[in-house]
C-alpha cells in the first residue's frame, strides 16, 4: 500500500489518533517524504494496531529518533503571563517497515518544550524500541514513560546533559581529563 | 684490546650492557591486541602477511596488557574509553611504550571542535612516545612509527639514567 492508503486505513482503525497528515498535498509544508503526526497519548494504541491489523502488518520497527527544533518556542511578551508550551520543539520519529506487505510508514509525535519531555514507551509493543528509546533518552533527553529500563546507552552513566540537544553545553572536563 | 686478547673462546663479541639490553627490547616490542576505531583496521593490515609487522619483531600481538610492551592507540579515544585505556596502560609492565596512531589519538582529529565525547589527544591520559599522522595512517606510516620507536629505544641509557640521550627527538641524528 502507498502512504495515502496506509494513512487512511490507520485513521479508520484508530479514529482521532492522527493529528496531521503531511505529504505533497499539505498546504503548509508539502513534502516528498510523507508522515503522519500522532497524538502522544495515542501512540501505543496506534503502534499496536500497526502491528496487528491484517491490512498493515508492520512487523518491523526500523528506528526511533529524536529531533530538536529550538525555534519552536512560544515567545514571552513583556507584561503578559507566560505563554503556554506548544508541542513541536521535540519530535519523536518512528520508521516502520512491513516485510510481509512490503510497505513503509513514518510517524511522528510532537512534544512541547520541557527539560524532560515525556512520551509513552512502545517497547511493550515492539521490543526493538527498547534500545532505540534508551538512545533517544540518552542523546535527546526525551523520557519514555513506562520504559522498563531507561538508562543511558551510549554516554557514560554519570554524563551530564543530553548531547544532541541544540542548547547542550559542552563539558569543560570529564573525570579530570580536560576537554578544552 | 690488549688485556682481552686470547683470554676467551673464539666468536666472543664485546659490547656494552646498554646496547645489548636496547637490542633485546627493540627487537621484541610486543604490542597489545587493542583497537578503538578505523585505525585499528589499518593496524591489523600491518600485522597481517602483506606488511608483516613480525619482520620488526613487533608482530606478536598479546591478548593481555601484562605481556605487552607497546600500546598502539589506534583510533578515537572517547571519555568513556579513556579510563579503561589508563587502566590498561597501568597494567603493562615496564618498560612500556605508547604510539598514538592517527589524527584522533594524536589530537582529537575531526572531533576536535564538535565532538563532546572525544578526548583531544590520548596524551592527556597516558604518556605518548611516537605520534603518527594520518586519517587513518597508511600501513607504511605505522611501520615508520614503529621504527622511530625502535630508534628511540636504541638511544635509551639503561645503565646511566641521567644521560641526555632520552631527550633526543625522534628523527634526529641518533
Amino acid at each position: 500500500m502507498e502512504f495515502e492508503q496506509l494513512a487512511n486505513r490507520l485513521a479508520e482503525i484508530c479514529p482521532g489518533a492522527i493529528v496531521e497528515k503531511v505529504d505533497l498535498d499539505n498546504p503548509d509544508k508539502p513534502t516528498k517524504d510523507p508522515y503522519v503526526v500522532v497524538a502522544a497519548d495515542r501512540i501505543v494504541e496506534v503502534m499496536d494496531k500497526l502491528q496487528t491489523d491484517a491490512d498493515l502488518r508492520f512487523d518491523c520497527l526500523l528506528s526511533i529518533g529524536g529531533v530538536d527544533y529550538p525555534d519552536v518556542m512560544p515567545k514571552a511578551k513583556k507584561g503578559q503571563p507566560e505563554p503556554e508550551l506548544i508541542p513541536g520543539r521535540f519530535e519523536v520519529v518512528y520508521h516502520m517497515l512491513s516485510t510481509i506487505k512490503n510497505h513503509r510508514f513514518v510517524l511522528k509525535v510532537l512534544l512541547p518544550h520541557d527539560d524532560e519531555p515525556v512520551c509513552p514507551t512502545v517497547s511493550n509493543v515492539y521490543s526493538a524500541a527498547n534500545w532505540h528509546e534508551r538512545e533517544t533518552w540518552d542523546l535527546m533527553g526525551i523520557r519514555f514513560e513506562g520504559h522498563p529500563d531507561l538508562r543511558r546507552i551510549l554516554c557514560c552513566e554519570d554524563w551530564v546533559g543530553h548531547p544532541l540537544r541544540k542548547d547542550y553545553v559542552f563539558p569543560k572536563e570529564y573525570h579530570g581529563i580536560s576537554a578544552e | 684490546m690488549g688485556s682481552f686478547e686470547n683470554r676467551f673462546e673464539p666468536n666472543v663479541l664485546t659490547t656494552t650492557v646498554d646496547r645489548v639490553v636496547n637490542w633485546a627490547r627493540r627487537s621484541s616490542v610486543w604490542p597489545m591486541t587493542f583497537g578503538l576505531a578505523c585505525c585499528a583496521i589499518e593496524m591489523m593490515a600491518v600485522g597481517a602477511s602483506h606488511y608483516d609487522l613480525d619482520r620488526f619483531g613487533a608482530g606478536a600481538f598479546r591478548a593481555t596488557p601484562r605481556q605487552a610492551d607497546l600500546m598502539i592507540v589506534a583510533g578515537t579515544v572517547t571519555f568513556k574509553m579513556a579510563e579503561l585505556i589508563k587502566r590498561l596502560y597501568e597494567q603493562m609492565p615496564d618498560p612500556k611504550y605508547v604510539i598514538a596512531m592517527g589524527a584522533c589519538a594524536t589530537g582529537g582529529g575531526p572531533y576536535y571542535k564538535y565532538g563532546y565525547h572525544v578526548v583531544k589527544g590520548v596524551d592527556r591520559v597516558v604518556p605518548v612516545d611516537v605520534y603518527i599522522a594520518g586519517c587513518p595512517p597508511r600501513p607504511e606510516a605505522l611501520i615508520d612509527g614503529l621504527m622511530a620507536l625502535q630508534a628511540k629505544i636504541d638511544r635509551a641509557n639503561f645503565m646511566r639514567k641521567d644521560a641526555a640521550a632520552r631527550a633526543v627527538p625522534v628523527g634526529g641524528s641518533a
